[in-house]
């Protein structure tokens, strides 16, 4: 856990949301029922369970790329659609989505663009974040001229270029190859305590949600709900952390409850 | 890499080139020692192969550096037919300018609103199974009427075949951004306009570029056939239509101007090529 | 399920209809002369007072442009079958085929009537075998040849043969492809049919009643010709899209966007 955890503002709190897709119609879908989530600032939580569960409708809701049918979505206090028109968070897919057309520095300045940047604050700040994930010499490359792990680094830089308190990942190690993914989340750890920004992070991996995360949220599929929440404190985590024998703990507390959450 | 291409497709272009003039001259020659009868058979070839019908290779080479008269100076038949080229040319570009225009404009149009598309589309199929060409006549009364020349009416019938293809592989283009990315440009609070510029357009390059090769060759079409229907005084159209009526006198000239006709296709269709390695493909070879 | 087709079919008719009437309604109003644009309704009744003229003229330039289409498609394919067996052939044939498609092919019209002369119509005939030959040939071969190397793999692994490859794999492939040729040949095969009437030919089809017409400043009667001529052109669209729906039962919901 981080030093400043202290500091006891909701990054995000939910209360109540539902969501249905296409209300009203033969395909209706209850996605999310009753759903109430506090995220407090400098927190690492992982949203984790079966496919189908909304995981990522969650995220979105957080995001503001989807409305709650019913509920209420606060980010830093503010309405979840006003925290997006401040850009207060910065969002991260499975595939990179770096736009094949802009070289690296390129796609990171792209929401500085959108904001106005100026091009020398661009270049200087793209600079900063290209450092910042230790890909200072791939800057004038293309995205397809980069690696799987590394087109995720330069999403990370593009999400954080312009300094949000929020960051939102959908399970963005997904595609990558084991050896990738945990040198990534090592990484990432290591970025999230540079910039103390507060995540929301995605996945379907037990072992990275437990790695990662101060606290693993599960959810149980059709509707989607929250079934339980695991605190884990693992410290400074390094990769001698994945032989710890707190680490298994932590694994296997997070595997049994989805094992319930199969269960019914 | 992609040199090493190019040169192999140049090669079996030349090759191919090659083997068609054997072809032609050896059918010609088959032709000639059996009076036009398939070998040892009574049975007729399909084309005659006397030199009006099918003149040697080398004659219709040749015709290229015979003068021609052209009003009152006379010209190298080669630099007549570039200057006649020329003028297709202007008229084809035109054409294909207004029509990547309007083309553009329909997709963006179909994009913004569903009803549009759902409304619109279909009538620009229907469009293309009207045969604009056979309005060619009443296209140019109506521009002779508004005093414009006839260049003006022979390019609009080249954009009404080139919008075609620039709207529907557009709106193609437009609409393939990954969800996620359009979620991206959505999570930064982007406007839909700058979502169009910084990712709908740049993404449905890879869609236009091939667009743009059909709507080039089709404005090429365009402005021949619109130039042969009605009747102007210049252009590649009006010197084969010309050059057709004179054919028993100087067959060589009809096929030097079909030829023409045919490296004028191609250097516009090289042309959008060229376009599309600038934009799109310099410099972003995969390392790998 | 019934309202997505009517969802469908509702937007193009109501654009239609009020496309038709605003036509009409300024032709109307800014009382815009005959000879440029007639009224939907002046050229609907030249249309049933000219039938028997307009009905044999179609039919005249259907025959051509329908049997040129059908030789070109047998022919493409025919030929991307072949070429698709001999590596070398395909090597060739095909960047050669791709630079005549990006040449003005109609053009090659008065060449055609010198080989085949003008008594009969298989001059015009040949021009729409040339210009639906090439789309199809080009996109049907890339198809058959465009295959996903895995899918050969497993076929060998079955210890297929070069002609259940061809059955299982390669034609299933091609035939997006081809029904994407065939939605451009045939529209393209009535355009190629009227333009070879300009270099000559029986005279007796919708061409020249599109010319004549308005050579004699009746201009209602050119558009009713031209109405005839979009709706031949129509016709064969239709029949691409019909045979298109039949042959890929599995692609029905080809509409449904993702989005």
């Amino acid at each position: 856990m981080r030093e400043n955890s202290e500091i006891l503002e909701e990054a995000v709190s939910i209360r109540a949301a539902d969501k249905v897709f296409n209300p009203d119609s033969d395909n209706e879908v209850q996605a999310l029922l009753g759903i109430d989530l506090d995220v407090k600032e400098g927190d690492f939580i992982s949203l984790i369970g079966p496919s189908g569960c909304g995981k990522s409708t969650l995220l979105r809701l957080i995001a503001d790329l989807l409305t709650p049918t019913e509920g209420e979505v606060k980010v830093f206090g503010k309405t979840a659609n006003q925290a997006r028109l401040d850009q207060d968070y910065g969002m991260v897919f499975q595939h990179s989505g770096l736009f094949d057309w802009r070289d690296i520095s390129a796609n990171i300045e792209l929401p500085l663009e959108l904001k106005g940047w100026s091009k020398a604050d661009r270049q200087a700040r793209s600079g900063e974040m290209l450092e910042l994930v230790r890909l200072e010499e791939f800057k004038d490359h293309y995205p397809r001229q980069l690696s799987g792990g590394m087109q995720q680094r330069v999403s990370i830089a593009r999400a954080l270029s312009f300094e949000p308190r929020l960051l939102l990942m959908d399970e963005p190690f997904g595609a990558l190859d084991e050896m990738t993914r945990e040198h990534m989340q090592v990484e990432l750890l290591r970025i999230w305590r540079e910039t103390g920004t507060t995540v929301v992070f995605v996945t379907h991996s037990i072992p990275e949600a437990a790695f990662l995360s101060s606290k693993v949220v599960v959810l149980s599929p059709r509707p989607g709900r929250i079934h339980s929440e695991i605190t884990v404190d693992l410290g400074d985590r390094t990769d001698e952390t994945r032989e710890d024998p707190e680490f298994f703990k932590a694994t296997t507390e997070v595997r049994e409850a989805l094992r319930a959450v199969e269960a019914g | 890499m992609t040199k090493r291409k190019a040169l192999r497709t140049a090669f079996t272009l030349l090759v191919t080139l090659v083997l068609f003039v054997l072809l032609w001259e050896g059918y010609k020659w088959v032709g000639q020692q059996t009076d036009d009868h398939w070998p040892g058979t009574q049975f007729g070839l399909p084309v005659s192969t006397d030199d009006l019908t099918m003149p040697h290779a080398g004659d219709i080479f040749n015709e290229l550096t015979d003068e021609i008269r052209a009003g009152r100076e006379t010209l190298p038949m080669a630099v007549y037919l570039a200057k006649k080229a020329a003028f297709t040319f202007l008229e084809a570009a035109i054409g294909f300018s207004l029509g990547v225009i309007v083309g553009l404009m329909l997709a963006i149009f179909m994009l913004r609103w569903r009803f549009a598309e759902r409304g619109f589309l279909p009538w620009i199929n229907v469009s293309q199974t009207v045969p604009l060409i056979a309005l060619a006549p009443i296209v140019v009364t109506w521009a002779r009427l508004q005093g414009y020349p006839d260049m003006v009416g022979i390019s609009l019938i080249a954009t009404y075949l080139t919008f075609f293809p620039v709207a529907v592989s557009g709106l193609r283009g437009l609409q393939s951004p990954d969800s996620s990315d359009v979620e991206l440009m959505r999570s930064y609070a982007a406007s839909w306009s700058s979502t169009l510029i910084k990712l709908r357009l740049p993404a449905a390059r890879p869609f236009l570029f091939p667009a743009f090769k059909l709507a080039a060759t089709l404005s090429v079409v365009g402005a021949i056939v619109g130039e042969i229907s009605i009747g102007t005084k210049t252009g590649l159209g009006r010197a084969i239509l010309d050059f057709a009526q004179r054919y028993s006198v100087w067959p060589e000239r009809l096929y030097a101007s079909v030829i023409a006709a045919s490296l004028l296709g191609l250097f516009v269709f090289g042309l959008v090529n060229a376009a599309e390695w600038l934009v799109i493909k310099k410099g972003r070879e995969v390392l790998k | 399920m019934k309202n997505l087709r009517l969802a469908s079919v509702l937007p193009p008719v109501l654009v239609g209809i009020t496309g038709l009437a605003m036509w009409e309604g300024a032709v109307t109003v800014f009382k815009i002369k005959e000879f440029l644009l007639p009224k939907p309704s002046s050229i609907w009744s030249q249309l049933i007072d000219e039938w028997g003229v307009l009905r044999h003229a179609t039919w005249e330039t259907g025959k051509i442009a329908v049997s040129g289409l059908l030789i070109g498609i047998l022919l493409g394919v025919l030929l991307a079958l072949i070429t698709n067996r001999f590596k070398v052939l395909n090597d060739g044939l095909t960047p050669f085929a791709i630079a005549i498609n990006a040449t003005p092919i109609v053009a090659l019209a008065p060449i055609f009537n010198v080989w085949f002369g003008l008594t009969g119509t298989f001059s015009n005939q040949a021009v729409v075998i040339a210009v639906v030959f090439f789309p199809v040939f080009i996109n049907t071969a890339k198809g058959l040849n465009e295959v996903h190397p895995n899918e050969i793999e497993l076929m060998h692994s079955y210890a297929s043969g070069d002609w259940t490859i061809l059955r299982e794999v390669r034609i299933p492939n091609a035939l997006p492809f081809f029904a994407n040729s065939l939605r451009l040949a045939a529209p393209l095969s009535v355009i190629a049919a009227i333009v070879a009437e300009y270099f000559g030919g029986p005279q007796d089809r919708i061409g020249n009643v599109i010319t004549s017409s308005a050579g004699f400043a009746k201009y209602d009667v050119a558009w009713a010709a031209i109405a005839m001529a979009s709706g031949l052109g129509l016709l064969l669209f239709g029949s691409a899209l019909v045979t298109e729906r039949l042959s890929m039962p599995w692609r029905i919901s080809g509409d449904i966007k993702d989005n």
